[in-house]
This record gives structure tokens, C-alpha cells and sequence, in this order.
């Protein structure tokens, strides 16, 4: 039986990001498959997110950071002179850790992205199509013109999933999209998760090692060089591998709660 | 022994109670000054309600009786222009006439006419509120002896009459009408160049400026600017607007021949000025306050920076920015320093009709007022500050009924 030849959504080359002088994070080589939910995890301060919000480039706006190595699209570098960062923000979505719907109706915090990015169609089609596609729908479509504020946090959550498929981008990037939700809503996002891993490549930050395990099929572990403080990428493989047979030592003592 | 102690019992009984007087004195102290604080608001306001009411003694240099047989206030309209035609020289009705027709002017107004032209009404005497209310025995018997003739009438300074009437060297005519006029333009003039341009700065300030030393410099700047004394605004005004830019101010660039540049479009501008840096911190705090979670949304869906303000930044922080504008508004309405440097009329009975158009303001009239010998002047400048209070209370209550209305509850 021949390996399939993997496809790769989003790589990523000798990736070093900066703070100033600070190096946050070190040489991160990762080859994203297409349609795969990718988790990344990690102790506290190791540049999860950092790297996370490298893809789609909000790290621009922390006035001092700086990018060395390629981030490949299609092969394209996302940090190339002539890539527009407006353009890799709306084919990488991005859902925040903390849910943060617009102070706008339901209908218009998906309508609104679309409508910014030029979409040409049918709008209340996408409004529910984008709904249905975060299993959402059913709860709100007898509300779209009321606030999205009066939703709970799950449903905001989802919300803010919904409003980023609206953009239709490849890549979903999720900063812990669960952490400030309950444990009924955590579920919820993370069936939410094996739908949208259809059509769209997945990339996770997570805290919740079980989360990993449950929801992801590849997993990258990362740690801190002691001596520089910068986080890097210490194992990348399936995350069953990652779970039940680590290379490195360190990956197992933290899979196993024994770190630190 | 332990190494750590608490009081007990008896010990920790006292101990609370001690918590608790320490807790009860402060308390006074906070109510008091609240106490202070309203005593000395409310003493603001009698002391205004103070000279705007109260008796007034007149006289008539001309008996009614020998102008007309039937009282004055039963006439109509014809008969009092005959009267008027009468009594007045030849000259004099002549100028009133061309001002504007006698034959269409309304019968109130003939009558006003009559009474201050021909009967003149001679203010002997007036008394503030308190005195009116406490002692009006003492007030009445003093008038019986001392004008045996005059007329003791209580009354309200503060008229409908004397909002619709201009200005009057006397005082029983004398109204706000050009004055009240001229704040209204002033204000409307002042929002209309600080509201964009302030909060335009706050946003580059706040959104695009990157943390620099200039930025830095600048933004102390701002903050100093905002208290700097109002005298020296209208110095700036001065030179800047009435000087400089007296072309444009006075509007001869537009074609206006008869006008220098005092006029109320240079005091708008120097007020605009003025209320500038209030309007741009008011404006940076609200735009502060917006949560970058918002921001960070947008971004993430691929919008600009100038989406991002422009649809969920400002709307957001649009009340906030309201809030300051009705600070600036009531400063302007309020500034009488740079008026008085710029070049504001004290005399004047022509409404202003133009930006180009010479100007007064209610605090230029009340401080015109005060400055008078004759008490009744200070009776007026007292209703004129009731009129001036009204004002701002009515700009700050429809900026507050914009703002929520502009609020919507997402």
C-alpha cells in the first residue's frame, strides 16, 4: 500500500517571531494537512497564540513584532512585499478565545464580513447557510434582528464561527476557542469542529490536553528553550502519537501531567 | 503560644465597634461635603432668583390720564396710532415708521411703544425678591411717604417680552432677543468646527499614530491646552481671525461690503478653538473605551483599519464622544474673556443675520448689565442669567436625547 502523498494546506519555514529584540518564537517548521484539525499545546507563555496569530497576520498590529521566515500558502509567503495582510486575513478566519461578536444583530455580524469583502449574492442565503454551518441556525432564526449580545456564551461563540465561514476562507484558526465556555458548549464547539474539518483545514491553540486528543489529528507540542526564553515547536506528529508513544521526554511528562 | 494573634472576645467587640465610628466619621465627612456642595448651588441659584423678582416702584412722567380718557390697556390698535401720532414730534415717528410700518405693527406693540415714548415710565425704585416677600409692609409704607404718586407693582423681570425684544439703553424694554440670537450662532459655529476637527485628531491620535516621542509631545500638548486661560484664546482669536483672516471673517471675500472682522463668526471660531482640546480628549477616552475585542474582530475578517473605525469603533464610542461635545457646548455658551477681546458688541438691537453680522452674547449683556448704576440694569442681568441657564440646560438636554437615541442597546 502506497503512503497517499499529504496535502498541505499552510507551511511554515524557519519561522521566527519577534517582539523587539525578544524572540518569541523560534524556528518553527509545520507542515498543515488540508482538512485536518491541527491542535497546538503547550505550557503557559511558550507562543502558542503568537504563532497562531503569525498565520493571519495580527501580530502586525503589536507595534514592535517582526517576522523572520516564510509562512506558505500555496507556496506563496504570507509575509512577501506584495501580500496585502487585509487579503490573508480573509482566507484565514480567525476565532478568539474570548467570544466577541460586533454590537450588531445577529444578521449583521455575519452580514457585516461579507459585506466589507465585496460578497455579491444572495445575503440572507449566506446569513443562514453561515448559521446552519455552525449549528446555530435552529436557535436563532426566529431572532436574527436582535442583538448578539443577548445570546449566551456558546451561542456567541458559535456566532463568531459562523461569521468567520461567512468570508469563506481555507483555514480556521481557533485561540482557545473554548476556554471561556462551560463544559455543555465545549462539546458543542468541538462537534462543530469535525463538521467544519470538511471543508476547511483547522488550526487549534489549546490548553485542554484532553480537548486535543478528543478533537484533533495532529498535534504540535511546544516549549520553551530554557536558556532564551524562546518557545518553539518540540514534536509535531498524529496526535495519537504525540498522546501515546512521544519522542521526546519532555512531551511525554507534559501529556501526562507530570511537567513541571 | 501562638506565633500570630487576633483579638478575641471582649478585645475583638472594641476592635469592631473602633472599625465601625472610624467608618461612621467618614461618612459624615462625605455627606457634608455633599451638603456644601448643594448649599452652595442652591445659593447660586436664590441669589439669581433674587434679583430677577421682587417689587418695583414707577412713576409717569406723563399722567395716562391727560394723554388718553380711557385707560391705556382698553385701547385698540387705531386708537393707540392716533394717539402715537399725536403725541410724538413729527421726526420721531417718521424714523419709527420707516423701521417698520406704524399701521402694521400689532396693537402690544403700539402699546409697548406709547408707554415708553410718550407716558415714559419712570423706575423710582425696585426691590430683590427676599426684601418683596419678608417685608413687603416695611416696602409699601416707605413708597406711600417717599412717592406718594408711583405705582408699586411686583413683578418678574424675566418676561416672554423680554426674550423677543433687542437690546434698550432702557431697562424696563431692554430684552435678549439679539443676545440670545447671538449665542445660538456662537455655539452652532464653535460645534461645527471642534466636533470634525476634534474628533478627527482623537482618531489618528488614538487609532493610527504609532507611540513616538513627538506623538507623546503632542498629546501633552492637548492636554495642556485645555487649560489654558480663555483670555489668551481670545487673544489668538484677535490676531488670527478678526486680524489675519479678516477677509474671510468679515466676509468680503464673499461680497459683504459693511462688516469688519468682529463678527460672529470670528468669536464661533476662536470659541471653536477654545472647546478644541475638550472635544479631542472627551473623544480619545471614548474611542479608549471601545474594546480592542471589537477591533481585534473586525481585523479578523478581513476588514481596514478605516472599516474598523469607521463602523464599529465610532458608532461605539459615539456617546462618549457626545458627552464631550455637551461639556464643549456648555463652555462656549459660558466664555465671556475671548468675546469681550474679539470684539463683541455691547450695544447693538440688529439680530445677527449672517456668520458675517455683528454680535452680542447673553454673558457679554449680563456683564454689560452689572457694570450699569441703576439697580434696575442688575434686575435684568439677573433674568438674563435665568435666560442663560435655561439655554445651556435646553443644548444639554437635547444633546443628551441625541446621544441616546444615537445609543442603541446592542
Amino acid at each position: 500500500m502506497q503512503p497517499e502523498t499529504p496535502q498541505y494546506a499552510i507551511e511554515t519555514r524557519d519561522l521566527s517571531i519577534f517582539y523587539g529584540a525578544f524572540e518569541a518564537v523560534k524556528g518553527v517548521n509545520l507542515n498543515i494537512e488540508k482538512g485536518k484539525i491541527t491542535a497546538i499545546i503547550g505550557p503557559s507563555g511558550c507562543g502558542k497564540s503568537t504563532l497562531l496569530r503569525a498565520f493571519n497576520r495580527m501580530n502586525d498590529f503589536v507595534p514592535t513584532s517582526r517576522v523572520k521566515g516564510e509562512i506558505l500558502l500555496h507556496g506563496v509567503n504570507l509575509y512577501g512585499k506584495e501580500i496585502d495582510p487585509v487579503e490573508v486575513r480573509r482566507r484565514l478566519g480567525m476565532v478568539f478565545q474570548k467570544p466577541n461578536p460586533f454590537p450588531k444583530s445577529i444578521y449583521e455580524n455575519i452580514a457585516w464580513g461579507a459585506r466589507i469583502n465585496g460578497f455579491r449574492g444572495n445575503m440572507d442565503e449566506l446569513v443562514e447557510e453561515s448559521l446552519r454551518g455552525a449549528a446555530l441556525w435552529d436557535e436563532v432564526k426566529d431572532k436574527l434582528k436582535q442583538s448578539a449580545y443577548a445570546l449566551s456564551g456558546g451561542q456567541q461563540q458559535r456566532l463568531c464561527i459562523a461569521r468567520t465561514i461567512a468570508i469563506q476562507p481555507e483555514i480556521i484558526l481557533m485561540d482557545e476557542p473554548a476556554s471561556a465556555l462551560d463544559p455543555i458548549s465545549t462539546l458543542r464547539i468541538e462537534e462543530l469542529m469535525q463538521e467544519l474539518k470538511k471543508n476547511y483545514t483547522i488550526l487549534i491553540v489549546t490548553h485542554n490536553m484532553q480537548q486535543a486528543a478528543r478533537v484533533s489529528d495532529y498535534t504540535a507540542m511546544m516549549m520553551l528553550y530554557e536558556d532564551t526564553r524562546s518557545g518553539t515547536v518540540i514534536e509535531f506528529d498524529k496526535t495519537d502519537v504525540i498522546f501515546t508513544r512521544p519522542t521526546d521526554k519532555r512531551t511525554e511528562d507534559y501529556v501526562t501531567g507530570r511537567f513541571g | 503560644m501562638a506565633k500570630y494573634t487576633y483579638p478575641q472576645s471582649q478585645d475583638l467587640q472594641n476592635f469592631v465597634n473602633a472599625r465601625y465610628r472610624t467608618a461612621w466619621v467618614w461618612q459624615l465627612v462625605f455627606l457634608s461635603a455633599l451638603l456644601i456642595a448643594i448649599l452652595s448651588l442652591s445659593a447660586l441659584l436664590l441669589n439669581v432668583a433674587d434679583g430677577a423678582f421682587g417689587y418695583v416702584v414707577y412713576e409717569f412722567k406723563k399722567d395716562p390720564a391727560t394723554v388718553s380718557e380711557t385707560p391705556l390697556a382698553e385701547l385698540t390698535q387705531p386708537q393707540l396710532l392716533a394717539l402715537l401720532q399725536e403725541n410724538l414730534s413729527k421726526g420721531a415717528y417718521t424714523k419709527l415708521d420707516k423701521e417698520s410700518p406704524m399701521e402694521k405693527r400689532s396693537r402690544d406693540e403700539l402699546y409697548n411703544l406709547l408707554i415708553e415714548r410718550v407716558i415714559q415710565i419712570k423706575i423710582e425704585k425696585t426691590y430683590n425678591l427676599f426684601d418683596s416677600l419678608l417685608h413687603a409692609d416695611v416696602i409699601r409704607a416707605e413708597v406711600a411717604e417717599k412717592y406718594p404718586d408711583a405705582t408699586l407693582e411686583f413683578r418678574s423681570w424675566l418676561t416672554p417680552a423680554f426674550l423677543t425684544t433687542p437690546m434698550s439703553s432702557k431697562a424696563e424694554f431692554a430684552g435678549v432677543r439679539t443676545a440670545l440670537l447671538g449665542s445660538l450662532w456662537l455655539v452652532a459655529i464653535a460645534v461645527a468646527l471642534a466636533l470634525p476637527v476634534g474628533v478627527g485628531a482623537a482618531i489618528y491620535l488614538q487609532e493610527y499614530a504609532r507611540k513616538s516621542f513627538i506623538n507623546n509631545i503632542i498629546q501633552t500638548n492637548i492636554n495642556n491646552l485645555a487649560g489654558v486661560p480663555s483670555i489668551v484664546y481670545g487673544m489668538l482669536g484677535l490676531a488670527i481671525f478678526v486680524r489675519a483672516m479678516e477677509a474671510f471673517t468679515s466676509g468680503a471675500i464673499f461680497g459683504v461690503t459693511d462688516s469688519n472682522g468682529r463678527t460672529v463668526l470670528s468669536a464661533g471660531l476662536t470659541m471653536g478653538i477654545l472647546v478644541l482640546p475638550l472635544v479631542i480628549i472627551n473623544a480619545q477616552e471614548a474611542i479608549k473605551a471601545v474594546p480592542d475585542s471589537i477591533r481585534q474582530a473586525a481585523f479578523g475578517v478581513g476588514a481596514t483599519r478605516w472599516q474598523t473605525v469607521w463602523h464599529h469603533v465610532l458608532p461605539s464610542a459615539m456617546p462618549g464622544i457626545l458627552t464631550g461635545s455637551i461639556l464643549a457646548m456648555s463652555r462656549a455658551v459660558g466664555e465671556t474673556a475671548p468675546l469681550i477681546i474679539v470684539g463683541a458688541s455691547t450695544f447693538i438691537s440688529i439680530d445677527p443675520a449672517s456668520p458675517f453680522s455683528k454680535f452680542t452674547a447673553l454673558p457679554i449683556q449680563v456683564y454689560q448689565w452689572t457694570a450699569r448704576a441703576q439697580a434696575e440694569f442688575h434686575n435684568i442681568a439677573a433674568a438674563a442669567i435665568l435666560v442663560l441657564l435655561a439655554l445651556l440646560l435646553t443644548l444639554n438636554a437635547t444633546a443628551i436625547f441625541l446621544r441616546n437615541r444615537l445609543q442603541k442597546r446592542f
